[in-house]
């Protein structure tokens, strides 16, 4: 199939249980999702813990193998990659945003290493001023500056400032793909709209496509194209972001969208008297 | 309405380290008052490091170095006495602990021993408290679980054969079997999944309104405020800047953070654009002249980078910390 | 790294204390340059003279100026200790790194070799080595031998850090930022592993020479290279203690007892400053 940017095919991952149980444990379980190369878009897979969500981008960022099924990326079945050319070519397309912005850099070290690094090693730039110009560049993208963020340790800056380098580095190599697992769910709230409009923009901008993993409905309804529901490791519904939200069909989905604390006291769903008791 | 009970007044708890000769000083919480009325859920919102952790441990009076109280008191009304936190020896604070004063806490583990039946928690921190030969005591358990739509079998369980949720449950049950005046609740779902979520934030709304019990429940999670407490305090940064009733902070906040941290909320079925807000959290080592928020604010003038505003009443029952606050709104 | 160091001198007593005791020793081994005496040479003083201003430590039943020849013995004795230390450490690093970083098969492979060694009883491995070498047996070849014994606890230790560090975050970001397992290893693993690897050093030194002490007193080493073990080997030959000699056998002990508990209070203050809670503090 021409025109898929990424193909994940019935793909299915099982761990063995402990050393004395035979019982194996299903996290992913023949799930199929296709991303258009000619259409940039964030797509959101929603679960809650155990759902098999963070099983299924670490099999799509190439991390672990799956068990059955392939997944192929522009092409290329990941099964495939071996070589460590292989290995940072595809690096260099798709790229991670991890949860905890606090762990995503070593606190030892300073954070223009790995900005450094990336470029050099995955834009394959060689030249000082040019792998600086491309950081800068990749930094003001999401808000901030090179000027900004040399020299800098990990706990001189806020999450939010940290996820927005974490957003920085994996753009220098001008990926296709990012892979966000739940990259806000750690952020204070104060900050989190700008970095949840910050994916958004990059996806309209820079045309990058985003694979969003969120236990969020909220904000999964604000920012994606697509949405998938995961619960133990299969997807019990997927289609167009407002259609699923908006009026889900599967009873998961139902009970998932029934369960969102609706931030208004007018429309308490705790309780049974609605609004407070307190005259 | 009788008296308060809990009346906190001014208080100030830091947190001084000196460490190789560096000496240090975290204003956590700073010149914090509030008071929390009978049979009512009183939310305490707030970021990371806005000191909500803090308050709350020296309002429990668990109190640990580097953790110090500098000023002000906490003083509790219960049924039969009256304590005041930080002026009583530590007998006294542990005759009052699950009897008159309760906690539900974020990680269910912390309470519940591995290795023990959870019959074995019930006894260990209630059988004193309640003072009634075994076989009656376990009766009296087995109602109280009864009431809370548990099955009284859960005694007999080891805590990993429970899910999350199931554990939380029970957590709940043993914070509130001594028919507590006041539970102190930090964080009680923050780890739950969305579904079970709500189902325990139900189990304890109605266990609240039964026993007539007041709760501090705090959470940065807005939306749980919004569907489960009565009033609620906004902290920033070590400091109440707004206190009110929920429904009038969530239809009309008055100060400038409180503003923004309702408007940046993300609603199902809403996609409309969001703002972001721009800085960070300040460093509590070393806080911002004036109002702490000032350098995030759209609204601070010179004056607020030189002098913090004191809480004061806008409306009865809405105390706001801002010279220039948001304009009242009309619903 | 000095400025860590400057503030234990300054704010850990035991620190300074182990700075203190190990400085005095090290001085001491220092002497042994300025030598009159090559350190094999006997009955180049009077024999059976106690400890006075012209002999401070007294001098052997061979004739030897104990001051002197200590000054030696302790000087290889602290040398062999560091070789040990620092062959087993590079071991223990190499090995529990990428054992740890690895997983699977590597790490398996890695660690049952390991846990043969810690399950091997050393001493008699040690004696009978002596009897296969006996002519051969040299100092080097002692040190070689147990840096090939003592790496297998610590790079258990490092093994357990490096499997943490491995899931961590920052490692897959180091990954995804193209950098290559070496430099993985060494620039993001390395410096969490640092401070253990230095205060095992202590302990790894302080059992080493126990051990050669040990061996040397039995005459299991090769005893014509002066060390403590060597020195107090002779007097118990020499019967220094039923002949009154106490200086022979007292001056080594003492020499080697400050050794130890110099390395003790080291490791010990050191293992304070690799309490995370007590770095907090500084940042």
């Amino acid at each position: 199939m021409s025109g898929a940017l990424l193909d994940v095919d019935n793909v299915v991952r099982t761990y063995s249980g402990g050393l004395l149980t035979r019982r194996r444990v299903t996290a992913v379980d023949g799930v199929s999702l296709r991303l258009d190369a000619a259409r940039p878009e964030i797509f959101t897979i929603v679960g809650e813990s155990g759902s098999g969500k963070t099983t299924l981008a670490r099999m799509i960022l190439n991390m672990i193998a799956p068990s059955a099924g392939t997944i192929r990326f522009d092409g290329t079945d990941l099964a495939t990659i071996r070589s460590s050319r292989a290995r940072l070519a595809f690096m260099k397309r798709v790229q991670p945003i991890f949860q905890n912005p606090f762990e995503s850099f070593n606190p030892m070290k300073r954070l223009d290493r790995y900005l450094f690094a990336t470029g050099r090693r995955m834009a394959g730039l060689s030249d000082t001023t040019a792998i600086a110009d491309a950081a800068d560049t990749a930094l003001r993208s999401v808000g901030l500056s090179l000027a900004e963020i040399r020299g800098r340790y990990p706990h001189e800056l806020s999450g939010g400032q940290l996820q927005r380098v974490a957003i920085a580095r994996a753009l220098i190599s001008k990926p296709a793909l990012l892979i966000a697992d739940e990259p806000v769910s750690m952020i204070d709230a104060s900050l989190r709209a700008s970095i949840v409009n910050l994916l958004r923009d990059l996806r309209d901008r820079l045309s990058v496509s985003i694979i969003y993993i969120t236990h969020d409905l909220a904000t999964a309804y604000y920012i994606s194209d697509r949405i998938m529901i995961m619960r133990h490791g299969k997807a019990v519904e997927a289609g167009d972001a407002r259609t699923v939200l908006d009026d889900p069909q599967h009873p998961y989905s139902q009970l998932l969208k029934q369960s969102v604390l609706s931030p208004d006291p007018q429309h308490r769903t705790v309780g049974r008297q609605g609004g407070s008791s307190h005259a | 309405m009788g008296e308060p009970v809990l009346v906190v007044s001014d208080l100030r708890a830091y947190y001084r380290t000196s460490a190789f000769g560096i000496e240090r000083e975290v204003r956590a919480v700073d010149d914090v008052s509030l008071t929390i009325e009978a049979n009512e859920i009183y939310g305490l919102a707030g970021e990371s490091s806005s000191g909500k952790t803090t308050l709350i441990k020296t309002i429990a009076a668990a109190i640990q170095p580097p953790l110090e109280v500098l000023g002000g008191s906490v003083v509790f009304n219960f049924r039969d006495r009256r304590v005041d936190m930080h002026g009583v020896d530590r007998q006294h604070l542990d005759a009052i602990r699950w009897k008159n004063l309760s906690y539900i806490m974020q990680g269910s583990m912390n309470v519940l021993n591995p290795v023990r039946r959870i019959r074995h928690a019930f006894v260990d921190f209630a059988f004193r408290h309640i003072g009634k030969p075994m076989p009656l005591f376990l009766a009296v358990v087995r109602e109280h679980l009864e009431r809370l739509h548990l099955a009284p079998e859960v005694l007999d369980a080891f805590p990993h054969q429970l899910s999350g949720g199931m554990r939380q449950r029970v957590t709940i049950a043993l914070a509130t079997v001594c028919r507590p005046d006041f539970i102190i609740a930090d964080e009680p779902t923050t780890a739950l999944d969305v579904v079970v979520q709500k189902s325990v934030l139900a189990m304890i709304h109605e266990i609240q309104r039964e026993l007539g019990s007041s709760i501090i429940f705090v959470t940065h999670d807005m939306a749980v405020h919004a569907n489960l407490t009565d009033r609620l305090g906004i902290m920033y940064a070590g400091r109440l800047v707004e206190e009110g009733r929920t429904a009038d902070i969530f239809r009309a906040p008055r100060h400038p953070y409180t503003a923004h941290l309702i408007a940046s909320l993300p609603r199902l079925g809403d996609s409309a654009p969001k703002k972001g807000l721009d800085g960070a959290p300040p460093n509590l080592a070393e806080p911002p002249s004036g109002c702490r928020f000032h350098p995030r604010c759209p609204r601070a003038t010179e004056r607020c980078a030189r002098e913090a505003a004191p809480m004061a009443s806008l409306a009865p029952g809405h105390r706001v910390a801002c010279f220039y606050p948001e304009p009242e709104r009309s619903a | 790294m000095w400025r860590t160091l400057r503030d234990l001198l300054r704010f850990n007593r035991q620190f300074a204390a182990g700075i203190v005791l190990l400085g005095i020793v090290a001085a001491f081994s220092c002497l042994s340059f300025f030598s009159p005496y090559p350190p094999n040479d006997s009955f180049v003083v009077p024999p059976d003279v106690p400890p006075s201003w012209a002999y401070p430590m007294g001098t052997t039943s061979r004739g030897q100026d104990l001051f002197w020849l200590l000054s030696f013995a302790i000087r290889n004795t602290l040398l062999f200790g560091m070789v040990v230390a620092i062959l087993s450490r590079a071991l223990a690093l190499v090995i529990g790194l990428v054992a740890g970083y690895s997983g699977g098969l590597v790490d398996r492979a890695l660690m049952s070799i390991n846990d043969t060694f810690i399950v091997i009883p050393l001493f008699p491995i040690l004696v009978l080595f002596y009897f296969v070498m006996r002519d051969h047996m040299s100092w080097g070849l002692l040190a070689l031998m147990m840096a090939c014994l003592g790496w297998a606890y610590d790079a258990r230790l490092i093994r357990s850090v490096a499997l943490s560090l491995r899931t961590r975050e920052f490692t897959q970001t180091g990954i995804f930022s193209g950098m290559s397992t070496r430099q993985i290893l060494v620039e993001e693993h390395l410096p969490y592993v640092l401070p253990i690897l230095f205060s095992t050093t202590m302990n790894n030194i302080n059992w080493s020479i126990g051990l050669e002490v040990t061996l040397s007193v039995l005459g299991f080493t090769d005893i014509n290279t002066p060390t403590i073990g060597v020195l107090i080997y002779w007097a118990n030959q020499h019967t220094a203690l039923v002949a009154g000699i106490w200086w022979w056998l007292f001056f080594p002990v003492l020499l080697v007892v400050m050794t130890f508990i110099g390395l003790f209070l080291l490791a010990v203050s050191m293992n304070e400053h690799i309490d995370p809670r007590s770095r907090l503090g500084r940042s």
